[in-house]
């Protein structure tokens, strides 16, 4: 029991240093996890599927993917894993997760070019760096998916009107026969800059016990 | 004036007298018509009496001096107003709050100075004509996102800031009474309590002022802004607590708590009020898609009803405004038409510029005018006591709000926050209020405001300017919300609603989240009229910034280039993927293009013409203007997708064709001639669809081999520009003798052919540039 005990907390004090949440945080999240997986050591994709208020949400295939994508748990292969353990999920709500007050400017960059590379890597999915106007096409249905009445050209024709422009601004000018390839991630960190990601793309991880213990599914 | 009333007096009475002047009842009005009738009278009976000559020009000031002084003001208001403008470098040091002063003492002084006794601000009109239409203004374009994002806060330096600042001056200017040497012994604590809670509110009016010319970041302005707001329903609440008292005489701990409730009910209750009328101005807009023109008119009389009851019951008003703007906006704007919201944006800025600028002046006026009382200690304690328990209060609500936002709010933030702080003209009007029976310090009261106020607008606002920019505190950023933006911030939205689902707590986005599905499913459905109900944001967006853009391009007169941030030769074929040249399979290939095309710019043109359509009701005249910006935007909605029939047209070239027009520039060319298209096109296109929708494949294909074979251009189309799109086309065909994407052309020829049989043999060469 103590050595469990002990051996847990020197892990989560591993988890604690390497992804920045606290003791406290970690646990609470290990709870969740526990609660996700109904006890097993790993969760798959049916565990996240099984939450209710995720399937109103129109991306959630591209959120339940991002989790299982092993660019955003710092390998540099590609492709995707079929179970995570609960360092992964940690390590993806990292990216979520606010920044402490006083970093300094260079390390808000940093900060700010992490979460925009999660970003980047939900929208390409087949990992070739680039996204293409197929993805970002795809991206924009998915988010019109939640209302029937929209058809696939108004979809198609906001994407090109979307991708006209990342073209116009950030490569400017372009001869007639040249091809734009897709959005490359600094052309993507270009257009999204006065998105304030660093302080918009958090959420609050609690310290106290009782959020997850109101469980909700 | 005294020689006037004389006159007036007695043509009265010889009105009432006369059996002919018994028509006219209203004394006023009827003066002049009397006195005419009485001279009439003359001249009938008496040509024994000494004959009065007709009276040509006939003064009458009374009849007309109430409306006619208003007026004078306001024109003197808006004249002030241009003059300052006209002078760059004063504007840009002095804010025009403080000008509007000056001018206003000026004013005042020039009246005294004639020995007549100048206006004062009365409360009555500055609460039910002045203040209104300024408050309408900000909640109507409150800019809601950020508003609910730092709802807490600004509810903290609303409520707990102003009470601790109400509780501090109150208590501490009681103690400075009751200290040997000033003669202020008369002063009670329940007066200092309430003068405390009058000069402890921020004014929205004043922040309004100051914060628009230094364009600060929106959370700052957020902050202050949406503080000044809010804490009107503490105020409210704190004036009528301590009057009470002071009538009452005892206070008892019921008391206090029945204060607490009272400012829930007031708070809540004002929210409530206004958001009912929101909901039926809502309601009503979605029916006047027949009578565009009175829509601004629901939108002004609905708040001012909302404002008014709230009023009734000693409610908040100001907050019930506010909610009203806030809750119908959405649904308004889906609901009228473009006009209408043009209209309704120029007459509220136009209505609160012209209040503000009154406001300030009659400041200035009643300064002048008004009883003085000054005593040196109490104004000057009165004064430090304000700046002390701002900035203490700020400090210590930063501490305790910091631990709960997730972006943190800086010594800098709360520096301007604190700096930002302005008093204005609402405490001014509430002291003004006072009874001087229950309140005989009523004039120490005025002097001590009218100075709090004169020292926050000017030595505040004039200084802010320059210390935002020596703190280097972050300004405003005026960039253009581009649809990649708007993209990424609704993806993030579900991304992190997600992420609260995934971690199992109710957070901010998850409640947000399920307040638009509400929204969507029901509210929506109820109050928006028609198909743009079930629009989702993401499409309303995007129409909204094509609008822009074809209403940019009129206005740059067709320019040779489509305008956008960056000079950029981009254009829709860069992006589109090469396709494999394709083979034969191509009558069914034709068939699904054309469905295609037809389809979408079936679905943008029913959309661009529902929205489009309202200009031509009624008496309102069709604006030729805006007629040809729907044809501009369908034209560009057209062009995409011929360019794209272009560009895959390309890929079958063995034969390296003359650049004849590069699509920029043939859609240049195509813009250059708004009128290029008559309406009359517009309204054709469905019809002649719909006699294409027809299924035989083999006609298509002698169609196509028609087409390929006479490789002529339909004369009756030249005024079409998008002919110019078609040259590269044909000559490519005749090339490769290979018909491939034909629908276009075809489609083009529909446009003004009335079919294939009526085409001209004779026109073989192609339509040169």
């Amino acid at each position: 029991m103590g050595a469990s005990q002990s051996g847990r907390v020197h892990m989560f004090q591993d988890l604690a240093d390497k992804t920045g949440f606290s003791i406290e945080q970690i646990n609470n999240l290990r709870n969740r996890f526990m609660y996700l997986t109904q006890d097993e050591d790993t969760l798959r994709r049916e565990h996240l599927e099984n939450i209710s208020n995720l399937a109103l949400n129109p991306i959630r295939r591209q959120i339940i993917e991002a989790f299982f994508d092993k660019r955003n748990l710092g390998e540099k292969e590609k492709g995707c894993l079929q179970e995570i353990g609960f360092e992964e999920f940690v390590m993806v709500l990292s990216f979520f997760r606010p920044p402490k007050p006083r970093t300094s400017d260079e390390e808000m960059k940093n900060i700010k070019k992490e979460k925009l590379r999660f970003l980047f890597n939900m929208h390409d999915t087949d990992n070739d760096g680039v996204i293409t106007l197929d993805e970002y096409r795809r991206v924009v249905e998915e988010l019109l998916s939640s209302y029937e009445t929209i058809g696939a050209e108004t979809a198609k024709a906001i994407s090109d009107a979307a991708m006209l422009e990342v073209a116009s601004v950030t490569v400017g000018q372009m001869g007639p026969d040249e091809f734009y390839e897709g959005i490359t991630f600094e052309q993507f960190m270009q257009i999204l800059k006065n998105v304030e990601i660093e302080t918009k793309m958090n959420i609050h991880f609690w310290n106290l016990d009782k959020r997850t213990m109101q469980c909700g599914k | 004036m005294e020689l006037k009333m004389f006159i007036l007096v007695l043509g009265l009475l010889v009105g009432s007298l006369m059996p002919l002047g018994g028509a006219s009842g209203s004394p006023g009005s009827g003066t002049g018509q009397d006195e005419c009738k009485k001279n009439n009278g003359d001249e009938k009976n008496g040509n024994k009496t000494t004959k009065k000559s007709f009276p040509v020009l006939s003064l009458n000031y009374e009849n007309v001096r109430l409306p006619f002084e208003i007026s004078l003001w306001v024109l003197l208001a808006s004249l002030m107003k241009l003059g300052f403008h006209l002078m760059p470098r004063l504007s840009s040091i002095v804010p025009e709050s403080c000008l509007l002063i000056v001018v206003g003492l000026l004013v005042g002084g020039l009246i005294k100075l004639v020995g007549k006794a100048p206006p004062v601000l009365e409360s009555n009109i500055f609460f039910f004509y002045l203040l209104p239409p300024i408050i309408l203004d900000a909640g109507y374009f409150l800019p809601i996102r950020q508003f609910t994002e730092n709802l807490g806060t600004i509810l903290m330096f609303a409520v707990v800031g102003t009470l601790w600042n109400a509780f501090f001056v109150g208590g501490l200017l009681y103690g400075v009474c009751q200290l040997e040497g000033t003669n202020l012994a008369g002063v009670n604590l329940l007066s200092c309590l309430l003068f405390g809670s009058v000069i402890s509110a921020v004014d929205p009016v004043a922040v309004l002022a100051v914060f628009e010319e230094i364009h600060i970041n929106e959370l700052l302005h957020i902050l202050v802004f949406g503080e000044s707001l809010l804490n009107d329903a503490v105020t409210v609440v704190l004036y009528h607590l301590f009057e009470e008292f002071t009538n009452a005489g005892t206070i008892t701990v019921t008391d206090g708590f029945l204060g607490i409730v009272c400012f829930l009910v007031v708070s809540l209750g004002g929210i409530v009020v206004g958001a009912i009328y929101g909901i039926l101005a809502a309601f009503t807009s979605r029916f006047t898609s027949h009578t565009r023109v009175i829509e601004p008119l629901f939108i002004f009389v609905y708040s001012y009803m909302a404002y008014l009851s709230a009023e009734v019951f000693h409610l908040s008003g100001i907050m019930a405004l506010i909610a009203c703007g806030a809750v119908m906006r959405p649904y308004v704007e889906a609901n009228i038409s473009h006009k209408s919201h043009t209209t309704i944006k120029y007459f509220l800025k136009m209505w609160s510029s012209v209040s503000d600028t009154l406001i300030f002046i009659f400041l200035g006026v009643s300064t002048v005018a008004g009883p003085h009382e000054w005593n040196w200690i109490f104004v000057v304690a009165t004064l430090v006591f304000c700046l002390v328990a701002r900035v203490l209060g700020v400090i210590g609500l930063t501490f305790v709000i910091n631990k709960f936002r997730i972006v943190k709010l800086t010594s800098k933030d709360q520096f301007i926050i604190a700096y930002g702080g302005l008093r204005g003209a609402i405490a001014f009007s509430l002291v003004y209020l006072l009874n001087p029976k229950h309140f005989p310090m009523r004039n120490m009261f005025l002097t001590a405001i009218i100075t709090v106020i004169f020292f926050t607008v000017f030595v505040q606002g004039m200084t802010i300017r320059p210390l935002v920019d020596l703190l280097a505190v972050k300004k405003k950023q005026e960039t253009k919300r581009s649809i990649n933006e708007e993209i990424h911030t609704q993806f993030l939205d579900h991304l992190l609603t997600g992420i609260e689902d995934i971690c199992g707590h109710y957070g901010h986005h998850h409640w947000k989240d399920k307040l638009n599905r509400f929204n969507k499913k029901y509210v929506k459905k109820c109050l928006i009229a028609g198909e743009r109900s079930k629009e989702p944001q993401l499409i309303a967006f995007y129409h909204k910034m094509e609008m822009k853009q074809a209403i940019e391009l009129v206005e740059s007169g067709g320019g040779s280039k489509l305008p956008s941030a960056m000079p950029s030769t981009v254009s829709m074929q860069n992006i589109q993927p090469k396709k494999p040249p394709q083979d034969r399979a191509l009558p069914q290939l034709s068939k699904a293009r054309e469905e295609e095309i037809r389809k979408i710019l079936r679905t943008n043109l029913q959309r661009t013409r529902q929205r489009l359509r309202s200009y031509n009701r009624h008496t309102l005249i069709a604006d030729p203007f805006e007629d040809g910006l729907d044809e501009i935007l369908i034209k560009r909605k057209k062009m995409k997708e011929l360019e794209k029939k272009i560009s895959q047209m390309n890929n079958y070239l063995t034969v390296p064709a003359p650049p004849a027009d590069s699509p920029s520039v043939a859609r240049a060319r195509l813009a250059s001639d708004p009128q290029a298209w008559g309406l009359k096109s517009v309204t054709e296109i469905p019809t002649i669809k719909v006699e294409l929708v027809s299924p035989q494949n083999p006609e298509s294909v002698k169609v196509v081999d028609e087409f390929s074979k006479k490789g002529s251009q339909p004369k009756g189309s030249e005024e079409e520009g998008g002919l110019t799109m078609r040259v590269p086309s044909s000559e490519k065909q005749r090339k490769d003798k290979t018909p491939d994407e034909e629908p276009q052309p075809r489609f083009m020829r529909c446009l003004s052919d009335p079919g294939p049989a009526a085409e001209d043999e004779d026109e073989d060469e192609p339509f040169l540039p």
